[in-house]
């Protein structure tokens, strides 16, 4: 129960870093969305067995860590929290691809071994990026940029609803497991078929309260286009922001940084 | 403009599964009046406050707000003529901040984007919360939240304010200050409530619906001194008339 009341608080925790005043809050939300747009983009292009072309990316989230003053231990934690998805989705690689690939030092790596640590490289570092631009600019921006960039409003619209009521929906569900808990009397946790009852039940709860916001918003004139927050203009330090963070995701793409350090450095203790 | 500021003549609404929710109201409210729409739990309250808004269109008898007919075609104007107040705060308060919120029917009916700013901070000055502006509305007490809800109404400057059991869930001094922010608006209120003392405090006449229709309508004070009328239709005198015989 106190799990699900923790969490609903901390649904608003990363609204709440949005409110900070470091020079990267105060870029435009949408500099901030299209060069995480075009992080996710170079990340995602490389082969699936590449490694250490992918490490010099780590450079934007800890950038954006720094310079932005946010909590890295708890950026990490939520990284970590969405990570079992990323396993799951590669945790078979090692057994199906078996071939050797290289050999590090006395270990043979296998290409599924090396496809599974890019699909966790590539998770954890999208998946940072982006709960960075959420901390960093708060989700009705994010929202806001997104609309203004050409996305569908009503796909905008469903994201801003989604945060709204995400606490309202979790607040709902701790109610609901406080009042099994107090009648439980020491039972087992639900099973299978008492958790399927009780998300249908949440669901219905969640379609009631739908019809009753949706009379809310009749009430107050809205006739299907939901006007979202007002947007800052798009200066030239928004523009150096993109340009710039672009300007190195091609450098990162085309070059081989790490193995161009590499040179270099044994060059340098030859 | 029209005198009454809410007409209902006959009003009937019988549910697409064939219950009556209420049968053959009428009554009317001038501008400034405030009305209380008392009931047990069933007895048409919620149905009948629909039907202000247009969320509920008759199926007989006739609703007018502001003197426009509650039709199809009227229910931009007459949502404009009737705010609507819903009891549970988080079902009205949906947008990110209280600002946004507030600014939301405005923007609605196309005010010009210089004049949403002034208006809202205007509409949440006058509820005593131009300091929740930037606030998250989940993060809110039940009173920030009521006193959100009713800004964001209030902005819109309608002719009547529907209130749906405004004080639930408010504690005694949350309950206070509603008390006496309602006491400064000049608008036009019909509140449906079970907190008949509220209603006592604020509203000079009460309406009484039983079983879908309307029961009594007078003076409050009379009314509630009524008990035969009050046990007949499940309620009972207001705890401030002393304890029950």
């Amino acid at each position: 129960m106190q799990t699900i009341a923790a969490r609903t608080f901390d649904i608003g925790y990363m609204d709440a870093l949005a409110g900070g005043d470091t020079a990267l809050h105060r870029l435009d939300a949408r500099a901030k969305v299209v060069v995480t747009l075009l992080f996710i983009v170079f990340v995602v292009s490389f082969g699936r067995y590449e490694i250490s072309r992918l490490t010099p990316f780590f450079l934007y989230p800890v950038f954006l860590v720094s310079a932005g003053e946010l909590p890295a231990g708890y950026l990490l934690r939520k990284a970590l929290a969405a990570a079992p998805f990323a396993f799951f989705v590669g945790a078979f690689n090692p057994f199906l691809d078996r071939a050797v690939l290289f050999h590090l030092g006395p270990l043979a790596v296998s290409g599924g071994m090396a496809s599974f640590l890019s699909i966790l490289l590539r998770f954890f570092l999208t998946v940072t990026a982006a709960l960075c631009l959420v901390a960093l600019t708060g989700v009705n921006g994010a929202c806001a940029a997104l609309e203004s960039l050409g996305v569908p409003r009503v796909f905008a619209a469903q994201l801003l609803f989604l945060n709204r009521y995400l606490t309202v929906l979790a607040g709902e569900a701790g109610r609901m497991a406080r009042a099994r808990a107090l009648r439980a009397f020491g039972a087992p946790p639900p099973g299978p078929s008492l958790f399927a009852r009780l998300a249908g039940q949440l669901l219905l709860r969640s379609y009631a309260r739908a019809e009753r916001v949706y009379s809310a918003m009749l009430c107050r004139g809205f006739d299907g286009s939901l006007p979202l927050p007002g947007r800052s203009a798009f200066g030239r330090r928004d523009a150096a922001f993109v340009a710039a963070w672009a300007g190195l995701f091609v450098l990162f793409r085309s070059v081989d940084v790490p193995r161009a350090l590499g040179i270099l450095l044994t060059g340098l203790f030859k | 403009m029209n005198e009454h500021v809410i007409e209902t003549e006959g009003l009937t609404y019988v549910y697409p599964d064939g219950t009556r929710g209420i049968t053959g109201v009428s009554f009317k409210m001038v501008p400034g009046e405030a009305v209380a729409l008392v009931g047990a739990n069933g007895a048409g309250k919620s149905t009948l406050l629909q039907h202000f808004s247009g969320c509920l269109l008759p199926t007989g008898g006739t609703v007018r707000v502001g003197g426009l007919p509650v039709i199809k075609e009227n229910l931009p104007a007459v949502r404009r003529a009737a705010g609507m107040i819903f009891q549970n705060p988080d079902d009205q308060l949906f947008m990110p901040t209280v600002f946004e919120d507030v600014a939301f029917g405005l923007r609605n009916l196309g005010a010009p984007e210089d004049e949403i700013e002034p208006r809202v901070m205007k509409a949440l000055e006058k509820v005593g919360a131009a300091h929740l502006r930037g606030r998250q509305p989940y993060r809110l007490s039940q009173g920030e939240k009521r006193a959100a809800a009713i800004a964001a109404v209030v902005a819109l400057e309608p002719d009547v304010l529907v209130m749906d059991e405004p004080t639930s869930n408010l504690d005694p001094l949350a309950r206070r200050r509603l008390i006496r922010l309602l006491g400064t608006f000049g608008h036009a209120k019909l509140i449906a409530t079970h907190d008949l003392d509220f209603a006592l405090e604020v509203c000079g006449r009460t309406i009484v619906m039983h079983g879908g229709t309307i029961a009594a309508d007078g003076p409050s004070a009379e009314v509630f001194r009524d008990a035969a009328l009050l046990e007949r239709c499940g309620l009972e005198p207001p705890p401030s008339f002393g304890p029950r015989r």
